[in-house]
Protein backbone atom coordinates (compact mmCIF):
# COMPACT_ATOMS: atom_id res chain seq x y z
CA UNK A 1 0.00 0.00 0.00
CA UNK A 2 1.21 3.52 -0.71
CA UNK A 3 2.44 6.27 1.64
CA UNK A 4 -0.67 8.44 1.38
CA UNK A 5 -2.56 5.77 3.33
CA UNK A 6 0.08 4.99 5.95
CA UNK A 7 1.10 8.58 6.85
CA UNK A 8 -2.34 9.76 8.07
CA UNK A 9 -2.80 6.41 9.81
CA UNK A 10 0.40 6.97 11.80
CA UNK A 11 -0.80 10.47 12.73
CA UNK A 12 -4.13 9.08 13.96
CA UNK A 13 -2.43 6.32 15.97
CA UNK A 14 -0.10 8.96 17.44
CA UNK A 15 -3.02 11.15 18.55
CA UNK A 16 -4.80 8.19 20.14
CA UNK A 17 -1.61 7.17 21.96
CA UNK A 18 -1.13 10.75 23.17
CA UNK A 19 -4.68 10.85 24.55
CA UNK A 20 -4.19 7.52 26.32
CA UNK A 21 -0.93 8.69 27.89
CA UNK A 22 -2.53 12.00 29.00
CA UNK A 23 -5.51 10.09 30.43
CA UNK A 24 -3.17 7.79 32.36
CA UNK A 25 -1.62 10.76 34.18
CA UNK A 26 -4.79 12.88 34.48
CA UNK A 27 -7.30 10.38 35.88
CA UNK A 28 -6.70 9.73 39.60
CA UNK A 29 -5.56 6.23 40.55
CA UNK A 30 -8.61 5.68 42.80
CA UNK A 31 -11.04 6.37 39.95
CA UNK A 32 -12.94 3.22 39.10
CA UNK A 33 -16.02 1.08 39.51
CA UNK A 34 -17.08 0.36 43.08
CA UNK A 35 -19.89 -1.30 45.09
CA UNK A 36 -22.91 -0.32 42.94
CA UNK A 37 -21.25 -1.20 39.65
CA UNK A 38 -20.43 0.84 36.56
CA UNK A 39 -23.88 2.42 36.25
CA UNK A 40 -24.12 3.85 39.77
CA UNK A 41 -20.68 3.96 41.34
CA UNK A 42 -18.11 4.77 38.69
CA UNK A 43 -16.26 7.48 40.58
CA UNK A 44 -13.22 8.77 42.45
CA UNK A 45 -13.19 6.88 45.75
CA UNK A 46 -11.37 9.70 47.56
CA UNK A 47 -14.38 11.99 47.17
CA UNK A 48 -16.32 9.92 49.73
CA UNK A 49 -13.62 10.94 52.22
CA UNK A 50 -14.09 14.60 51.26
CA UNK A 51 -17.77 14.46 52.20
CA UNK A 52 -17.13 12.49 55.38
CA UNK A 53 -14.63 15.13 56.51
CA UNK A 54 -16.92 18.08 55.77
CA UNK A 55 -17.06 20.51 58.71
CA UNK A 56 -19.85 19.91 61.25
CA UNK A 57 -21.50 23.16 62.38
CA UNK A 58 -24.65 22.22 64.28
CA UNK A 59 -23.52 20.45 67.45
CA UNK A 60 -26.90 19.69 69.04
CA UNK A 61 -28.46 20.50 72.39
CA UNK A 62 -26.23 18.23 74.47
CA UNK A 63 -23.14 20.16 73.34
CA UNK A 64 -24.41 23.25 75.24
CA UNK A 65 -25.52 21.39 78.38
CA UNK A 66 -22.35 21.43 80.48
CA UNK A 67 -21.42 25.12 80.30
CA UNK A 68 -24.97 26.52 80.08
CA UNK A 69 -26.58 24.15 82.57
CA UNK A 70 -28.96 26.83 83.92
CA UNK A 71 -30.31 27.70 80.45
CA UNK A 72 -30.54 24.03 79.55
CA UNK A 73 -32.55 23.32 82.69
CA UNK A 74 -34.88 26.30 82.28
CA UNK A 75 -35.83 25.61 78.66
CA UNK A 76 -36.44 21.95 79.46
CA UNK A 77 -39.23 23.02 81.82
CA UNK A 78 -41.01 25.02 79.13
CA UNK A 79 -42.98 24.03 76.01
CA UNK A 80 -39.99 25.36 74.05
CA UNK A 81 -37.92 22.35 75.15
CA UNK A 82 -38.46 20.84 71.69
CA UNK A 83 -36.52 23.70 70.09
CA UNK A 84 -32.81 23.17 69.66
CA UNK A 85 -30.52 25.88 71.13
CA UNK A 86 -28.86 26.46 67.77
CA UNK A 87 -32.16 27.24 66.05
CA UNK A 88 -32.02 30.70 67.66
CA UNK A 89 -28.42 30.98 68.82
CA UNK A 90 -26.95 29.89 65.48
CA UNK A 91 -24.61 26.98 64.77
CA UNK A 92 -22.07 26.45 67.56
CA UNK A 93 -19.32 25.22 65.19
CA UNK A 94 -16.27 25.27 67.54
CA UNK A 95 -17.68 27.73 70.09
CA UNK A 96 -16.17 28.77 72.45
CA UNK A 97 -12.68 27.71 71.32
CA UNK A 98 -13.02 29.44 67.94
CA UNK A 99 -12.84 33.18 67.47
CA UNK A 100 -16.44 33.72 68.58
CA UNK A 101 -16.73 33.86 72.37
CA UNK A 102 -20.40 34.82 71.92
CA UNK A 103 -22.87 33.54 69.37
CA UNK A 104 -25.20 35.87 67.44
CA UNK A 105 -28.75 35.32 68.72
CA UNK A 106 -31.72 35.67 66.39
CA UNK A 107 -34.16 37.74 68.47
CA UNK A 108 -36.24 38.95 65.53
CA UNK A 109 -40.04 38.88 65.58
CA UNK A 110 -39.84 36.84 62.38
CA UNK A 111 -38.06 34.06 64.25
CA UNK A 112 -41.12 33.71 66.52
CA UNK A 113 -43.52 34.11 63.59
CA UNK A 114 -42.21 30.85 62.09
CA UNK A 115 -44.56 29.03 64.46
CA UNK A 116 -46.65 31.72 66.13
CA UNK A 117 -48.46 33.23 63.14
CA UNK A 118 -51.86 31.60 63.16
CA UNK A 119 -52.51 29.55 60.05
CA UNK A 120 -55.90 27.88 60.21
CA UNK A 121 -54.87 24.70 58.39
CA UNK A 122 -57.20 21.92 59.51
CA UNK A 123 -54.98 19.06 58.33
CA UNK A 124 -51.68 20.28 59.78
CA UNK A 125 -50.39 20.44 63.36
CA UNK A 126 -49.73 24.14 62.75
CA UNK A 127 -53.30 24.92 63.79
CA UNK A 128 -52.61 23.55 67.29
CA UNK A 129 -49.92 26.15 68.04
CA UNK A 130 -50.96 29.34 69.83
CA UNK A 131 -50.52 32.26 67.51
CA UNK A 132 -51.58 35.60 66.12
CA UNK A 133 -53.83 36.06 63.11
CA UNK A 134 -52.45 39.57 62.73
CA UNK A 135 -49.15 39.73 64.67
CA UNK A 136 -48.37 43.30 63.65
CA UNK A 137 -51.17 44.56 65.91
CA UNK A 138 -49.56 43.16 69.07
CA UNK A 139 -46.85 45.61 70.26
CA UNK A 140 -45.65 46.28 66.71
CA UNK A 141 -41.92 46.58 65.97
CA UNK A 142 -41.00 45.43 69.49
CA UNK A 143 -38.90 42.31 69.95
CA UNK A 144 -41.03 39.55 71.45
CA UNK A 145 -38.19 38.72 73.87
CA UNK A 146 -38.66 42.08 75.64
CA UNK A 147 -41.68 40.60 77.44
CA UNK A 148 -41.49 36.87 76.70
CA UNK A 149 -38.46 34.90 77.83
CA UNK A 150 -37.97 32.35 75.04
CA UNK A 151 -36.67 29.83 77.58
CA UNK A 152 -39.86 30.22 79.60
CA UNK A 153 -42.31 31.93 77.28
CA UNK A 154 -45.37 32.34 79.48
CA UNK A 155 -45.54 35.80 81.07
CA UNK A 156 -44.54 35.71 84.72
CA UNK A 157 -42.33 32.65 84.24
CA UNK A 158 -42.96 28.91 83.89
CA UNK B 1 -6.63 -31.81 9.53
CA UNK B 2 -9.02 -31.74 12.50
CA UNK B 3 -11.33 -34.72 12.89
CA UNK B 4 -15.06 -34.33 13.35
CA UNK B 5 -14.82 -35.86 16.86
CA UNK B 6 -12.12 -33.40 17.98
CA UNK B 7 -13.98 -30.44 16.45
CA UNK B 8 -17.16 -31.25 18.40
CA UNK B 9 -15.18 -31.89 21.62
CA UNK B 10 -13.29 -28.58 21.49
CA UNK B 11 -16.44 -26.68 20.53
CA UNK B 12 -18.23 -27.99 23.63
CA UNK B 13 -15.27 -27.17 25.92
CA UNK B 14 -15.04 -23.72 24.41
CA UNK B 15 -18.76 -23.01 24.87
CA UNK B 16 -18.62 -24.26 28.47
CA UNK B 17 -15.57 -22.07 29.12
CA UNK B 18 -17.36 -18.99 27.83
CA UNK B 19 -20.35 -19.73 30.05
CA UNK B 20 -18.23 -19.70 33.26
CA UNK B 21 -17.69 -15.92 33.58
CA UNK B 22 -21.36 -15.26 32.72
CA UNK B 23 -22.42 -17.65 35.47
CA UNK B 24 -20.02 -16.04 37.93
CA UNK B 25 -21.52 -12.60 37.44
CA UNK B 26 -24.95 -14.00 38.27
CA UNK B 27 -23.59 -15.57 41.46
CA UNK B 28 -21.66 -12.45 42.47
CA UNK B 29 -24.39 -10.00 41.51
CA UNK B 30 -27.28 -10.37 43.92
CA UNK B 31 -29.34 -7.42 45.03
CA UNK B 32 -27.61 -4.17 45.99
CA UNK B 33 -28.75 -4.75 49.58
CA UNK B 34 -26.90 -8.07 49.77
CA UNK B 35 -23.80 -6.55 48.30
CA UNK B 36 -23.54 -4.02 51.11
CA UNK B 37 -21.36 -5.82 53.59
CA UNK B 38 -21.97 -3.40 56.48
CA UNK B 39 -25.74 -3.78 56.32
CA UNK B 40 -26.29 -0.03 56.15
CA UNK B 41 -28.73 1.73 53.83
CA UNK B 42 -29.83 5.24 54.82
CA UNK B 43 -33.49 6.13 54.40
CA UNK B 44 -35.55 9.13 55.45
CA UNK B 45 -39.01 9.38 56.96
CA UNK B 46 -41.16 12.53 56.83
CA UNK B 47 -44.38 12.94 58.81
CA UNK B 48 -46.35 15.63 56.97
CA UNK B 49 -48.93 15.85 59.79
CA UNK B 50 -46.24 17.04 62.22
CA UNK B 51 -44.69 19.64 59.90
CA UNK B 52 -45.86 23.16 60.78
CA UNK B 53 -43.84 24.97 58.11
CA UNK B 54 -41.46 26.76 60.50
CA UNK B 55 -38.58 26.34 58.06
CA UNK B 56 -35.97 25.81 60.79
CA UNK B 57 -34.82 22.74 58.84
CA UNK B 58 -34.04 24.86 55.78
CA UNK B 59 -32.24 27.48 57.89
CA UNK B 60 -30.10 24.79 59.52
CA UNK B 61 -29.42 22.96 56.24
CA UNK B 62 -28.18 26.07 54.46
CA UNK B 63 -25.78 26.95 57.25
CA UNK B 64 -24.58 23.40 57.86
CA UNK B 65 -23.89 22.72 54.21
CA UNK B 66 -22.49 26.15 53.26
CA UNK B 67 -25.19 27.04 50.77
CA UNK B 68 -25.14 30.87 50.39
CA UNK B 69 -27.93 32.02 52.70
CA UNK B 70 -29.52 34.59 50.43
CA UNK B 71 -29.16 32.68 47.16
CA UNK B 72 -32.49 31.26 46.05
CA UNK B 73 -31.27 27.65 46.07
CA UNK B 74 -31.47 25.07 48.81
CA UNK B 75 -30.75 21.39 49.38
CA UNK B 76 -34.05 21.02 51.20
CA UNK B 77 -37.24 23.03 51.17
CA UNK B 78 -40.79 22.97 52.49
CA UNK B 79 -43.85 23.22 50.24
CA UNK B 80 -47.21 24.49 51.36
CA UNK B 81 -50.38 23.10 49.78
CA UNK B 82 -53.66 24.90 50.28
CA UNK B 83 -56.67 23.18 48.69
CA UNK B 84 -59.79 25.27 48.44
CA UNK B 85 -63.40 24.07 48.30
CA UNK B 86 -63.69 25.07 44.62
CA UNK B 87 -61.14 22.35 43.79
CA UNK B 88 -58.17 24.68 43.23
CA UNK B 89 -54.69 23.67 44.41
CA UNK B 90 -52.47 26.48 45.66
CA UNK B 91 -48.84 25.66 46.40
CA UNK B 92 -45.83 27.77 47.28
CA UNK B 93 -42.40 27.65 48.89
CA UNK B 94 -41.15 31.24 49.27
CA UNK B 95 -37.33 31.31 49.57
CA UNK B 96 -37.50 27.51 49.95
CA UNK B 97 -39.33 28.26 53.25
CA UNK B 98 -36.03 29.40 54.77
CA UNK B 99 -37.97 31.92 56.89
CA UNK B 100 -40.99 29.68 57.37
CA UNK B 101 -44.57 30.50 56.40
CA UNK B 102 -45.48 33.67 58.25
CA UNK B 103 -48.45 34.74 56.16
CA UNK B 104 -51.63 32.94 55.09
CA UNK B 105 -51.26 34.48 51.61
CA UNK B 106 -49.91 32.24 48.86
CA UNK B 107 -46.76 33.49 47.15
CA UNK B 108 -47.41 33.28 43.39
CA UNK B 109 -44.03 34.76 42.44
CA UNK B 110 -43.17 38.10 40.83
CA UNK B 111 -44.55 39.84 43.93
CA UNK B 112 -48.08 38.47 43.47
CA UNK B 113 -49.95 37.26 46.53
CA UNK B 114 -53.06 35.10 46.51
CA UNK B 115 -55.35 35.82 49.44
CA UNK B 116 -57.36 32.81 50.58
CA UNK B 117 -60.13 33.12 53.14
CA UNK B 118 -59.85 30.55 55.97
CA UNK B 119 -63.45 29.40 55.38
CA UNK B 120 -62.63 28.48 51.76
CA UNK B 121 -59.88 26.03 52.75
CA UNK B 122 -60.72 22.35 52.52
CA UNK B 123 -57.23 20.95 53.18
CA UNK B 124 -53.91 22.59 53.90
CA UNK B 125 -50.60 21.07 54.86
CA UNK B 126 -46.81 21.30 54.56
CA UNK B 127 -44.52 18.88 52.75
CA UNK B 128 -40.76 18.94 53.37
CA UNK B 129 -38.72 17.92 50.34
CA UNK B 130 -35.15 16.70 50.03
CA UNK B 131 -33.08 14.30 47.93
CA UNK B 132 -34.69 10.85 47.76
CA UNK B 133 -31.30 9.04 47.51
CA UNK B 134 -32.97 6.78 44.95
CA UNK B 135 -32.02 3.14 44.68
CA UNK B 136 -31.88 3.69 40.89
CA UNK B 137 -30.72 7.32 40.69
CA UNK B 138 -31.30 8.70 37.16
CA UNK B 139 -29.02 11.66 37.96
CA UNK B 140 -26.09 9.26 38.37
CA UNK B 141 -26.84 7.36 35.17
CA UNK B 142 -26.63 10.48 33.03
CA UNK B 143 -23.37 11.88 34.42
CA UNK B 144 -20.89 11.67 31.53
CA UNK B 145 -17.75 11.96 33.68
CA UNK B 146 -18.48 9.91 36.81
CA UNK B 147 -18.70 12.97 39.05
CA UNK B 148 -21.86 11.85 40.80
CA UNK B 149 -22.22 8.39 42.26
CA UNK B 150 -23.95 6.28 44.84
CA UNK B 151 -21.98 5.30 47.92
CA UNK B 152 -22.26 1.82 49.45
CA UNK B 153 -24.80 3.07 52.01
CA UNK B 154 -27.12 4.39 49.30
CA UNK B 155 -26.33 8.11 49.54
CA UNK B 156 -25.77 9.87 46.21
CA UNK B 157 -22.80 12.24 46.33
CA UNK B 158 -21.28 14.81 43.95
CA UNK B 159 -17.52 15.10 43.37
CA UNK B 160 -16.91 18.86 43.15
CA UNK B 161 -13.42 18.46 41.70
CA UNK B 162 -14.65 16.18 38.93
CA UNK B 163 -18.00 17.83 37.99
CA UNK B 164 -17.79 19.71 34.68
CA UNK B 165 -21.06 21.58 35.25
CA UNK B 166 -22.92 20.20 32.22
CA UNK B 167 -26.21 20.13 34.14
CA UNK B 168 -27.46 16.77 32.79
CA UNK B 169 -28.11 15.51 36.33
CA UNK B 170 -30.16 18.60 37.15
CA UNK B 171 -32.39 17.84 34.16
CA UNK B 172 -32.54 14.11 34.93
CA UNK B 173 -33.75 14.37 38.53
CA UNK B 174 -37.56 13.95 38.54
CA UNK B 175 -37.74 15.57 41.97
CA UNK B 176 -35.88 18.78 41.12
CA UNK B 177 -33.53 18.48 44.08
CA UNK B 178 -30.35 19.37 42.18
CA UNK B 179 -29.02 22.83 41.43
CA UNK B 180 -25.74 24.58 40.70
CA UNK B 181 -23.80 25.72 43.74
CA UNK B 182 -23.51 29.50 43.41
CA UNK B 183 -19.87 29.48 44.56
CA UNK B 184 -18.39 26.28 43.12
CA UNK B 185 -20.55 26.19 39.94
CA UNK B 186 -20.86 22.42 40.26
CA UNK B 187 -23.96 20.27 40.77
CA UNK B 188 -25.20 20.36 44.34
CA UNK B 189 -27.74 18.29 46.25
CA UNK B 190 -28.81 17.00 49.64
CA UNK B 191 -26.67 14.10 50.85
CA UNK B 192 -28.48 13.46 54.16
CA UNK B 193 -25.59 15.48 55.75
CA UNK B 194 -23.15 12.69 54.90
CA UNK B 195 -20.50 14.14 57.23
CA UNK B 196 -22.92 14.06 60.16
CA UNK B 197 -24.49 10.61 59.61
CA UNK B 198 -21.03 9.13 59.04
CA UNK B 199 -20.01 10.54 62.45
CA UNK B 200 -23.04 9.08 64.23
CA UNK B 201 -25.01 12.35 64.28
CA UNK B 202 -28.37 13.19 62.74
CA UNK B 203 -28.68 15.40 59.64
CA UNK B 204 -28.91 19.12 60.46
CA UNK B 205 -32.56 19.31 59.35
CA UNK B 206 -33.52 16.39 61.60
CA UNK B 207 -31.65 17.98 64.51
CA UNK B 208 -33.33 21.35 63.88
CA UNK B 209 -36.92 20.11 63.51
CA UNK B 210 -38.69 20.79 66.83
CA UNK B 211 -41.67 18.58 65.94
CA UNK B 212 -40.03 15.33 64.91
CA UNK B 213 -41.41 15.61 61.38
CA UNK B 214 -38.08 14.49 59.90
CA UNK B 215 -36.31 11.27 60.82
CA UNK B 216 -33.44 9.22 59.43
CA UNK B 217 -32.84 5.51 59.74
CA UNK B 218 -31.18 2.39 58.41
CA UNK B 219 -33.61 0.24 56.39
CA UNK B 220 -31.35 -2.81 56.78
CA UNK B 221 -31.68 -2.74 60.57
CA UNK B 222 -35.02 -4.36 61.47
CA UNK B 223 -34.89 -2.84 64.99
CA UNK B 224 -34.53 0.72 63.74
CA UNK B 225 -37.70 2.66 64.71
CA UNK B 226 -37.78 4.30 61.27
CA UNK B 227 -37.57 0.90 59.56
CA UNK B 228 -40.42 -0.35 61.71
CA UNK B 229 -42.63 2.58 60.70
CA UNK B 230 -41.81 2.08 57.01
CA UNK B 231 -42.50 -1.65 57.20
CA UNK B 232 -45.59 -1.59 59.42
CA UNK B 233 -47.27 1.76 58.85
CA UNK B 234 -48.88 3.35 55.79
CA UNK B 235 -46.19 5.26 53.95
CA UNK B 236 -45.82 6.57 50.41
CA UNK B 237 -43.03 7.80 48.17
CA UNK B 238 -42.97 10.51 45.53
CA UNK B 239 -43.31 9.68 41.81
CA UNK B 240 -43.08 5.92 42.27
CA UNK B 241 -44.04 5.44 38.60
CA UNK B 242 -40.62 6.72 37.48
CA UNK B 243 -39.00 3.52 38.77
CA UNK B 244 -36.30 5.39 40.64
CA UNK B 245 -37.12 3.64 43.94
CA UNK B 246 -36.94 6.78 46.09
CA UNK B 247 -35.87 6.24 49.71
CA UNK B 248 -37.60 9.19 51.37
CA UNK B 249 -40.84 7.85 52.82
CA UNK B 250 -43.80 10.07 53.67
CA UNK B 251 -46.57 9.65 56.21
CA UNK B 252 -49.76 11.46 55.23
CA UNK B 253 -48.85 12.17 51.62
CA UNK B 254 -51.73 13.53 49.53
CA UNK B 255 -52.31 12.97 45.80
CA UNK B 256 -51.90 16.69 45.09
CA UNK B 257 -48.23 16.53 46.09
CA UNK B 258 -45.97 16.06 43.08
Amino acid sequence: MSNHVFRPLIVVIGIVALILVARYFYVPKDFGTYERGYMYSWHRKGDEEFWRNFKIKYQGKEYCKDCHADKYASINKSPHRIINCENCHGPAIDHPSDTRPKLAIDKSREQCYRCHVKLAYPTSDRVKIKGFTDPEKHNPKMECVVCHNPHSPKLGGA
Amino acid sequence: MISRRKFLKYSLIGAAGMAVPAGMTIVQGGTPEEARNKGLRWVFLVDTHKCVGCGLCVKACKQENEIPYDANVSRTWVERYVLTKDGEIHADSPKAARDGFISPDIDEGHGHKKVIKPEDISKAFFVPKLCNQCENPPCVQVCPVGATYQAKDGVVLVDRTWCIGCGYCIMACPYGVRFFHPVYHTAEKCNFCYHRISAGMKPACVEACPFGARRIGNILDPNDPVTQVIENDRVAVLKEEYGTKPQVYYIGLSKEVK
